[in-house]
């Protein structure tokens, strides 16, 4: 036998008190753990929804000549007649260190193009990446699916008089308008949208690209890390992250985190409190026991251990039992929060900090029962008798 | 040689505004291989005598000495390691812990040793057999007669083989028969030279004794030499 074999003992055969522990801490790990893989689940989700906000970083050609106003973003040196981006080079974006973040790459190439009765401003899209970045686009009819098909911003309909299923001709090529955007207030309206391909070449630009739109995901790394790794793996061309975007998204993951974490410290502190309370009135309730275990000789050492060994076992179970029971609780309720698009992960460092956050708030908040226990006169425990 | 030297032993108490003396002055000498009864009325200072036999509470003045040891210049450690050596206690009301068995409430004093798991239970059930236990090694104190655990009290005090018992009233709570048994395993451990010193009130046991002090008001009044007889069993 040994000073942990009366814990475990005291535990097995005085059930009562060790479930009364055991369950309101487990309800504190349960719920903080349901709190944070909520967030995390749902800060993950807001992440990809905060992408309909648009892209967070730009790629133009590296110029000093012309400036181009886009998308109410002013960019340093969009040339229209200098010097492209080589599209090939697009895929080295892939290679860089924190690729996992890169949600969409939207390469575009713009131009004045000749239309009946004036020149327009065409620009070549990926419909799907474009349309899929810029949900604020509202569409009636379709998107550019054939290399004849056009969509027109609101104001260029109007301008040139076009509606859907009429025809256009652009620099020579006739195309049918598949789509008309709904105004949007911004550049947008002015725009001819056709395929990247059949815009490069109606541009005499085969091959190249006058702006990238990059949508990266980076909740733990900041935005200025993946701008410099874009910059490295394209050395020839300017990149610039959108701070206002950026800080929008990162404000928002921020308030998630502070809120779960907030509520989560709360959490902690009633369950830590739990653990005194109990503790405290474990050690009044064995004070006798307490002044057996002095008197035949166990020093204060020992009886801060059997205190101590006694919250710690518990706080462990608490921990291990109210990570599964909160895990349990978020995969339970993400499918009630929202549309269901919020997935839980498994997260190791969330798993072993609940246990190990278990096991010290426990054994801290029965430090000073323990402590109390320790100090006790034999002959005070016993004349409790 | 004495075991025990007691000199100028003092203690008093503070309750609010009062001060209780419970022991003034005592001087006490007990030798090795004594059964010493310690008597008197409530209050006269008999447990506190214990108490502080047993290293439990500080003297007020005075020293106590056992085996060559002033036991109040330790630290509460090393007294706490002395009392694990030198004493063995056996308290009024059993003071059993409830949650344990009987092998394992034997076991308390050594789960603390460096004693090999096996040594500890061998040593245990040695004792629980010593005392008629044998086959309430795994029974808890509620599963056990009043007689019974009284007799756990006594194999826990023995496990560690100390110079020194201390039994504080081992039969008050006892009837007649019980209390009878009790003492004779009390006598039985006298004679192999086991050193005990009890505190009792009860007259009954006094036969049992072969040195007897009287105590009033925290002083001796009377002590008694006697050689140490087993008192005629009475007719069933």
């Amino acid at each position: 036998m040994r000073l942990e074999t009366i814990t475990f003992n005291n535990l097995k055969r005085r059930k009562g008190r060790a479930i009364f522990l055991l369950t309101g801490l487990l309800i504190g790990v349960a719920t903080v753990v349901a709190l944070l893989s909520l967030t995390n689940a749902l800060a993950e989700r807001a992440r990809n929804e905060l992408e309909s906000f648009g892209a967070n970083i730009l790629i133009t050609p590296r110029s000093d000549q012309l400036a181009l106003s886009y998308g109410g973003i002013t960019l340093g040196g969009v040339s229209l007649t200098a010097h492209e981006i080589a599209e090939d080079s697009l895929a080295a974006i892939g290679t860089i260190p924190n690729n996992r973040n890169v949600a969409a790459v939207a390469p575009k190439v713009l131009g004045a193009v000749e239309v009946a009765g004036g020149r327009a401003l065409l620009m070549g899209v990926d419909p799907e990446v474009e349309f899929g970045l810029k949900k604020w686009w509202q569409l009636m009819g379709s998107r550019p699916e054939a290399d004849d098909q056009l969509v027109l911003g609101s104001a260029a309909a109007a301008r040139l008089g076009l509606a859907i299923g009429d025809t256009l001709d652009v620099s020579g090529k006739r195309f049918r308008i598949s789509g008309v955007l709904q105004q949007t207030g911004s550049q947008d309206d002015q725009l001819l949208i056709a395929r990247l391909p059949v815009a490069q070449r109606l541009l005499g630009k085969p091959g190249q690209v006058s702006l990238v739109e990059v949508a990266a995901l980076c909740a733990n790394c900041p935005i200025s890390d993946m701008v410099n790794q874009i910059s490295r793996a394209l050395p020839d061309v300017e990149v610039q992250a959108v701070q206002q975007v950026v800080k929008t998204r990162m404000h928002a993951i921020s308030q998630f985190r502070i809120f779960a974490w907030g509520v989560a410290g709360v959490v902690i502190l009633v369950g830590a409190l739990l653990v005194f309370v109990t503790m405290m009135g474990s050690v009044s309730e064995r004070t006798r026991e307490i002044g057996i275990f002095r008197a035949i000789g166990y020093r204060r050492s020992h009886v801060l251990r059997l205190v101590l060994v006694e919250a710690g076992l518990v706080s462990a179970f608490a921990g291990l039992f109210g990570y599964l029971a909160g895990v349990g609780v978020a995969v339970g309720a993400l499918p009630l929060l929202g549309d269901g698009k919020a997935v839980w992960h498994f997260d190791p460092l969330l798993a072993a900090s609940a246990l190990i956050a278990a096991v010290v708030v426990g054994l801290l908040a029965a430090l000073q029962p323990a402590l109390r226990a320790s100090r006790l006169e034999p002959s005070d425990a016993l004349r409790a008798l | 040689m004495a075991l025990i030297r007691i000199s100028e032993l003092t203690k008093h108490f503070v309750n609010g505004a009062d001060c209780v003396s419970a022991l003034h002055g005592l001087d006490l000498a007990i030798e090795e291989g004594t059964f010493l009864g310690v008597m008197g009325p409530s209050g006269s200072g008999k447990s506190t005598l214990l108490g502080l036999l047993g290293g439990l509470t500080r003297p007020s003045a005075g020293k106590v000495e056992i085996d060559g040891i002033d036991l109040y210049r330790l630290s509460n450690e090393k007294r706490a390691d002395f009392r694990r050596e030198y004493l063995g206690f056996v308290f009024q009301s059993h003071n059993l812990v409830p949650y344990l068995t009987a092998l394992e409430n034997v076991m308390l004093p050594l789960a603390v040793g460096r004693m090999k798991d096996v040594e500890k239970k061998r040593f245990a059930a040695e004792v629980l057999e010593r005392v008629g236990l044998k086959d309430r090694l795994l029974h808890l104190p509620q599963q056990l007669s009043g007689g019974e655990q009284e007799r756990v009290a006594i194999a826990r005090a023995l496990v560690n083989k100390p110079p020194l018992i201390l039994a504080d009233e081992p039969t008050g709570s006892l009837d007649t028969t019980t209390s009878r048994q009790v003492m004779e395993l009390f006598s039985e451990l006298h004679r192999e030279g086991q050193t005990i010193v009890m505190v009792t009130h009860n007259r009954d046991n006094l036969d049992w004794f072969d040195r007897t002090i009287f105590l009033r008001d925290g002083q001796i009044v009377e002590e008694i030499n006697q050689r140490p007889e087993t008192p005629a069993r009475e007719c069933a």
